[in-house]
């Protein structure tokens, strides 16, 4: 049992939240979001000097090795500054399916440059019709004359815009899932782009008779390396919410500091301290549910996915709990789109809807539920 | 990071597994398991057990004839003594006044005090609050004058538990009026036969006699007795507040009342099916499930900080709010889930030693334990108090 970090990770930590801080200021973050996607962004290109694109890959594809923990200080810190790129979406979930499923010459050609930031690809797994469920797809692919076939609709597909190809999930005649990869533009794939209420750059990608050659299969069994994948993107996004908790706690306690009524500080009112302390409560046991999940991945996948589950629904809850009283107790204030806090808890009240829900993940622990 | 116990860890939980299996009497465990009250003579041959064993003491140094545990044995041990339905040591001398002796007592109060600690030969109760001082302990008035080389103790101390079995009373009395109200307070050790000390029951909404009030009447105690200096006690008092309170969650509790739960709902019936089936039943389970989950990890991320050489302070109240509302959400479940059967109230068989009948023993103590619950966000610093410590320590407000 040991919750301290390396030399290696607390040097990662320190490096990053001083990246972040420098650059990723509430300005800094508007220029960003407003700026138009044209090939990798500065930041980006920093990323990959920091050895941060090889990070969590495993050293067999070319990777650093690094652990569910290093993710989680990873993540962390893109939370605190809700660093607009697309690090888990445009990164580490389609680079870890490629990792587990393509062949060398697909690796070659779409996780290499990957990891080396020469491009980003996308992960398109999400269709409102079976909204969380990854498994249940109405998307399909079959083999005709020595080609892939391909019809449907994939819906909030992140870092679509950006992304060189998509991975998409289809449903094979096989009754099997099966995983391709769309490259942008190609013929019969179009895309409806917008963001996201929380500011993620975001697209529906629909797929009308997109034909792809052999190469571009991934995978006609895709269930495991799926569940794997998406056991790494929730404990990855729950480390990406503690950071964002922290920073909307510290600006909330920062506030009640400094802002007065009735001639005194906010903070000295006991309703008020109360108030905070929850928010508090609520970031601590989140933390350690974090924690949970990053160090669960290497686990029995029955034993990873309950205790993922568990600390996606419980975090959901708290990052909802803590958005709320952060807008509550910066008052009106908290309504404007000018107070900063207002995007940390929006971002933390939309967590939720990524990568399955609290009351899909209660589901999961409810199923998976042991009674002695 | 990583979550596991050590080869050595799960070695030695596999040791105090053992142990308890062999050495806890099966009358006391099922009195514990029923949630009945344990007679002074069941606490004593359980403490004398452990004394053998030399675990009495868990949390003290082997200097003083603890095991020389640290933080994460002491936390097996905690887990697997709930499991076993072992009774909880009664902590107000082995946990509560012995650690303030060993800080501030004196060589003499050490030689004389630790060894009847240790054997069981004295019982202790805890002087602390009054009437007139509850959370806010600082305010206390309890008098104490000196007369020689005695003081002279007037004044009343409240919610003292299990005194009525105690030969012994750590007590904080005003030395001072004039001073400061924290630095007029000092920590004195007062015999129980002294003249002048009258106990008298309190009977708790569960109908348990398990706090007193005690009167102290012109009470004459040696100024030998007292620990520290005089104007120290409120040190002491937080010393002891701050002092190995790691196990302050009452995780090992917190697990043993679901475990049971979850059985009692698999078992309990509703329209035919299990209770646990009900949606509104498992969806508060499953809930409290997940912060028992998260209070696990919690707690030991505190447990690993103790480890390696800090100090809980401040979060040991996020560990107290957190256990004690889980521990009353699921005493709330537990009661619940036995629906009609829950009603019957059976003071002489919880109480004291009369008989039931097998089926009305098994779910005889869920509801006055719901009731009994409520004291734990009440004592040791209501959580409300605990909350301000957070707000005041934690988050500079």
């Amino acid at each position: 049992m040991d919750f301290a970090l390396t030399d290696e990770q607390r040097m990662l930590e320190e490096t990053l939240s001083r990246l972040v801080a420098d650059q990723v200021s509430a300005e800094q973050r508007r220029a960003m979001l407003a700026a138009a996607p044209e090939g990798a962004s500065a930041l980006w290109r920093t990323f990959a000097e920091l050895g941060l694109l090889h990070m969590p890959f495993s050293e067999d594809v070319g990777g650093l090795g690094g652990d569910g923990t290093d993710l989680m200080i990873i993540m962390q810190a893109l939370g605190r500054g809700l660093v607009p790129e697309h690090y888990l979406a445009g990164l580490v979930l389609p680079g870890q399916l490629l990792a587990l499923t393509a062949n060398s010459e697909q690796q070659k050609h779409w996780l290499t440059p990957l990891l080396e930031g020469k491009h980003q690809l996308a992960f398109a797994w999400q269709e409102y019709s079976t909204r969380y469920d990854a498994f249940t797809v109405s998307t399909q692919a079959k083999q005709q004359d020595g080609q892939w076939q391909l019809n449907g609709r994939k819906d909030v597909v992140l870092n679509l815009e950006a992304a060189a190809a998509t991975l998409v999930t289809a449903q094979l005649e096989s009754g099997k899932l099966g995983l391709f990869i769309v490259p942008t533009g190609a013929p019969g794939a179009s895309s409806h782009l917008y963001r996201t209420i929380d500011d993620q750059a975001a697209g529906d990608l629909t797929l009308d008779k997109v034909t792809l050659p052999l190469a571009h299969c991934l995978s006609e069994d895709i269930s495991d390396a799926l569940a794997e994948v998406l056991a790494l993107g929730r404990a990855a996004i729950c480390a990406q919410a503690i950071g964002a908790m922290e920073e909307a706690c510290d600006q909330t306690l920062a506030y009640l500091k400094e802002r007065k009524q009735f001639g005194l500080p906010l903070s000295t009112f006991q309703a008020l301290q109360h108030r905070m302390v929850d928010m508090h409560l609520h970031l601590e046991q989140s933390r350690s549910m974090a924690i949970l999940a990053a160090t669960s991945l290497t686990l029995p996948s029955s034993e990873r996915d309950y205790k993922i589950a568990a600390a996606k629904a419980y975090c959901g809850e708290s990052a909802r709990f803590i958005a709320e009283q952060a807008i509550q107790l910066h008052g009106a204030m908290g309504m404007t789109e000018e107070c900063y806090v207002a995007n940390y808890a929006k971002h933390l009240v939309m967590f939720d809807h990524y990568l399955g829900d609290s009351d899909y993940h209660l589901e999961t622990v409810s199923d998976l539920l042991s009674v002695a | 990071m990583n979550l596991t116990f050590s080869p050595e860890e799960q070695a030695f939980r596999a040791e105090v597994r053992h142990f308890l299996a062999d050495a806890l009497p099966s009358d006391i465990s099922e009195r514990v398991r029923l949630g009945r009250h344990l007679r002074a003579d069941d606490h004593l041959r359980w403490q004398n057990t452990l004394s053998e064993q030399g675990w009495l003491a868990s949390n003290w140094p082997k200097e003083h004839g603890g095991p020389g545990w640290g933080p994460v044995q002491r936390h097996i041990f905690d887990e697997e003594c709930a499991a076993a339905h072992a009774p909880t040591v009664v902590p107000f001398g082995v946990n509560m006044v012995a650690p303030v002796i060993m800080k501030f007592g004196s060589i003499e109060q050490q030689q004389h005090y630790l060894p009847r600690i240790l054997s069981n030969q004295d019982w202790w109760c805890q002087g602390y609050s009054e009437p007139g001082a509850g959370s806010d302990l600082a305010g206390l008035n309890t008098r104490a004058v000196r007369d020689g080389d005695h003081y002279i103790v007037n004044g009343q101390k409240t919610w003292t538990t299990l005194g009525q079995h105690a030969n012994m009373l750590f007590c904080l009395v005003r030395t001072d009026p004039e001073a400061k109200k924290q630095a007029g307070i000092s920590f004195l050790l007062i015999d129980m036969q002294t003249p002048g000390i009258t106990v008298r029951p309190i009977i708790t909404l569960d109908g348990a006699h398990e706090v007193n009030e005690i009167f102290l009447d012109n009470v004459r105690v040696p100024v030998e007795n007292r620990v520290g200096e005089e104007g120290q006690g409120w040190t002491c008092a937080k010393f002891l507040l701050t002092h190995e309170r790691t196990g302050i969650a009452g995780l090992g509790h917190a697990k043993q009342a679901l475990r049971h739960l979850k059985s009692l709902a698999s078992r309990v019936e509703h329209r035919g099916k299990p209770l646990l089936d009900l949606p509104s039943f498992r969806q508060r389970v499953v809930k409290a499930e997940l912060e028992l989950i998260a209070l696990e990890v919690t707690n030991l991320r505190v447990i690993a900080a103790a480890r390696d050489g800090g100090v809980p302070g401040a979060e040991s109240s996020l560990l107290k709010v957190r256990g004690s509302e889980l521990r009353q959400e699921l005493s709330e479940l537990t009661r619940r889930a036995l629906g009609p059967a829950a009603l019957p109230f059976f003071p002489d068989f919880l109480h004291g030693d009369a008989s039931l009948d097998d089926e009305r023993a098994q779910s005889a103590s869920a509801s006055a334990q719901y009731f009994n619950r409520r004291k734990l966000s009440i004592y040791g610093g209501s959580n409300e108090i605990q909350k301000s410590i957070v707000a005041k320590t934690i988050l500079a407000m």
